[in-house]
């Protein structure tokens, strides 16, 4: 027994242990608390502006239009905008980046005009949001003639939100294992037939999450659509679900938020806040189905 | 010809695909190539369409590029006297820029480390899931948020007359781009393999001084491109800094000065430039300058990026 002591004290007693523990100990608190200083702002912020939102949060406030100058009221035209344009978005913007996501995965070896397109892809990622708003202008609004519309401002989010979809739909797709497409093709499918009949299906749930978050993505921007084809005002039935025709300018959430914290003075305070609620509850719900679709896909991974 | 010698003369015919299968497969994969190529298409097309109509202010003879870049006198709609000069507005963008990493990298990194190294994979798993919905908040929302929370708190903290400021929109940055440091940041030190972490913990360290000795050394490629794309986020944050950081064009002496940014200048200006005008085009060359800015971040954060996988 006295010589086991012996032995193990050297390893846990000398002074220069201690310090070597207590600098762990105090290194491991101090990253916890980075951690932390992330959590708490969200969780306080979100709890925040639901207090502050109580007041309007109610049915009404979501299939009504504003009133009062847009002082009061609910929201139900920017609500409607907003799915008009993630729609149309969505609607160009997955089939292509889809598509793009399997060429580069399933057709593209590793040569100087494919790793360029990836540097297309990642750059496309970081232009700023404000530049692809002076773009859609430049393009859509007045060389493509489309105007002030939902086509232009859908077209600018399309465009921006590509990369979203084909980085995550690339991830999904290089998830399924080499070995399936191998077996695939010694049973003589061709390159398309295997992308059909094995990699699209194992990758599915994948491609999914990532269009969802395209959507959300989609739902919050407000540069973009700015100057393209979303105004402050727009003269709606209260609950109509057609208001707005292709070639019109609308309203959307995103907008109606900074417009009624920047440009409409006196607005009922818990009116704005309900706004954000709004629109922070859509993006949240949205991004939260997109992590719930992804573990669910994870756990009933077979490989 | 050896399977049919095998059964016999009346074996049947290997099957093939029909002619409009051949063809149509043909044809999708077209479409999936074009669909590959979009991206650099788009990328191209950004470029010259906010070129194009940035383009005719560059050569219409009273115009100094030297002055846009150099000059800190930005009077577009002046009656007298009209200068574009950007370097307020660009020195705006680095300041607010510059303190939101002052803030965000440490807490990024100090968070991606807590999750790559000390948490087990519940609590890493509920981190992650925390760190991708503060990432999926609206830059309009954090704007909103900028503009009545953090505006009441700095002017009941600091006590200056406005609360919209570049320590405003300093906070509000960081905390937008503190989720891409920690997730770049976090894949960065899963890259590390294994074996140099056994190799540390077997001579007795403790994860304190392998994280600093050498998961550090190790990873800072990877933690530098962290650094960088979060970089590459801040200055193109458009609706954010617009709400929160004030509209005074001015050369910021103070955590507490009113800033204008780059981007913000030209949401702010876009609505009231009479299209062709030069104030119009002026902004468009500004987009310019903004797309080059963040051309040069993105690519070199690739680099450093691409520089790790190699070795």
């Amino acid at each position: 027994m006295a010589d086991r002591t012996a032995i193990a004290a050297p390893f846990t007693q000398t002074a220069f242990g201690r310090r070597k523990e207590r600098y762990q100990r105090i290194a491991q608190w101090v990253f916890l608390g980075m951690a932390l200083a992330m959590i708490i702002p969200l969780v306080s912020i979100v709890a925040f502006l639901i207090y502050r939102a109580a007041p309007s949060l109610n049915w009404n406030f979501l299939v009504d239009i504003p009133r009062h100058g847009m002082r009061d009221g609910g929201i139900w035209p920017a609500l409607v905008g907003t799915f008009y344009l993630v729609g149309i978005s969505l609607a160009v913007a997955a089939p292509i980046g889809v598509l793009a996501a399997i060429y580069l995965n399933e057709y593209a070896g590793d040569n100087w005009f494919n790793r360029l397109i990836n540097l297309a892809v990642i750059n496309l990622a970081g232009v700023p949001s404000i530049v692809h708003a002076l773009f859609g202008l430049g393009a859509f609004v007045y060389a493509a003639r489309f105007g002030y519309s939902i086509i232009s401002a859908s077209l600018t989010l399309a465009i921006m939100t590509l990369p979203v979809i084909i980085a995550s739909t690339r991830e999904a797709l290089a998830s399924v294992p080499q070995s399936f497409r191998e077996a695939c093709w010694n049973v003589g499918a061709t390159r398309w037939q295997t992308i059909k009949a094995v990699v699209l299906p194992n990758s599915i749930s994948g491609i999914l999450t990532g269009v969802i978050l395209q959507v959300s993505r989609a739902a919050g921007e407000t540069a973009p659509i700015m100057f393209t084809g979303a105004v402050f005002y727009k003269a709606v039935q209260r609950g109509d679900f057609f208001p707005y025709h292709l070639t019109d300018q609308c309203m959307a959430l995103s907008m109606h938020l900074y417009t009624l914290a920047t440009q409409v003075p006196d607005v009922k305070e818990s009116v704005s806040y309900a706004t954000a609620v709004v629109l922070l509850g859509v993006v949240l719900l949205v991004n939260a189905g997109a992590i719930a679709l992804r573990i669910w896909m994870r756990n009933r991974k077979r490989w | 010809m050896g399977s049919a010698d095998l059964v016999g003369a009346d074996a049947p015919e290997r099957p093939r695909r029909p002619r409009w299968a051949v063809w149509g497969e043909r044809a999708l994969e077209t479409i999936i190539r074009l669909s590959g190529v979009s991206a650099i298409i788009f990328v191209l097309a950004i470029f010259f369409f906010v070129f194009r109509e940035a383009a005719p202010v560059l050569f219409n003879g009273h115009f100094n590029i030297l002055q846009f870049l150099f000059s800190t006198a930005w009077y577009p709609t002046s009656e007298s006297n009209i200068r574009y000069g950007t370097f307020a507005l660009t020195l705006g963008s680095f300041s607010v820029t510059a303190l939101a990493m002052a803030l965000a990298v440490p807490f990024g990194l100090g968070a991606a480390i807590y999750i790559s190294e000390f948490s087990g994979p519940k609590q890493k798993e509920t981190l992650k899931v925390i760190i991708e919905l503060l990432a999926a908040i609206p830059s309009v929302v954090w704007g909103f948020i900028g503009l009545t929370i953090m505006n009441k708190i700095i002017v009941a903290v600091t006590g200056a007359p406005v609360g919209v400021n570049l320590l405003n929109g300093g906070i509000i940055l960081a905390l937008m781009s503190v989720p891409i440091i920690v997730s770049i940041g976090e894949d960065a030190l899963k890259a590390v393999p294994d074996s140099y972490r056994e190799a540390a913990l077997a001579i007795g360290t403790t994860k304190w001084q392998l994280i600093y000795r050498v998961l550090f050394p190790a990873a800072k490629n990877g933690l530098l491109a962290a650094v960088l794309l979060g970089v590459g986020r801040a200055v193109g944050e458009t609706m954010a800094v617009l709400m929160a950081t004030g509209h005074a064009v001015q050369i910021p002496h103070g955590v507490l000065d009113s800033v204008r940014t780059l981007t913000a200048n030209i949401a702010a200006e876009l609505g009231e430039a009479a299209a062709g005008s030069d104030h119009y085009r002026v902004l468009f060359l500004t987009g310019v300058l903004l797309f080059c800015i963040t051309f040069a971040v993105n690519l070199t954060a690739d680099f450093v990026i691409r520089g790790v996988r190699r070795k």
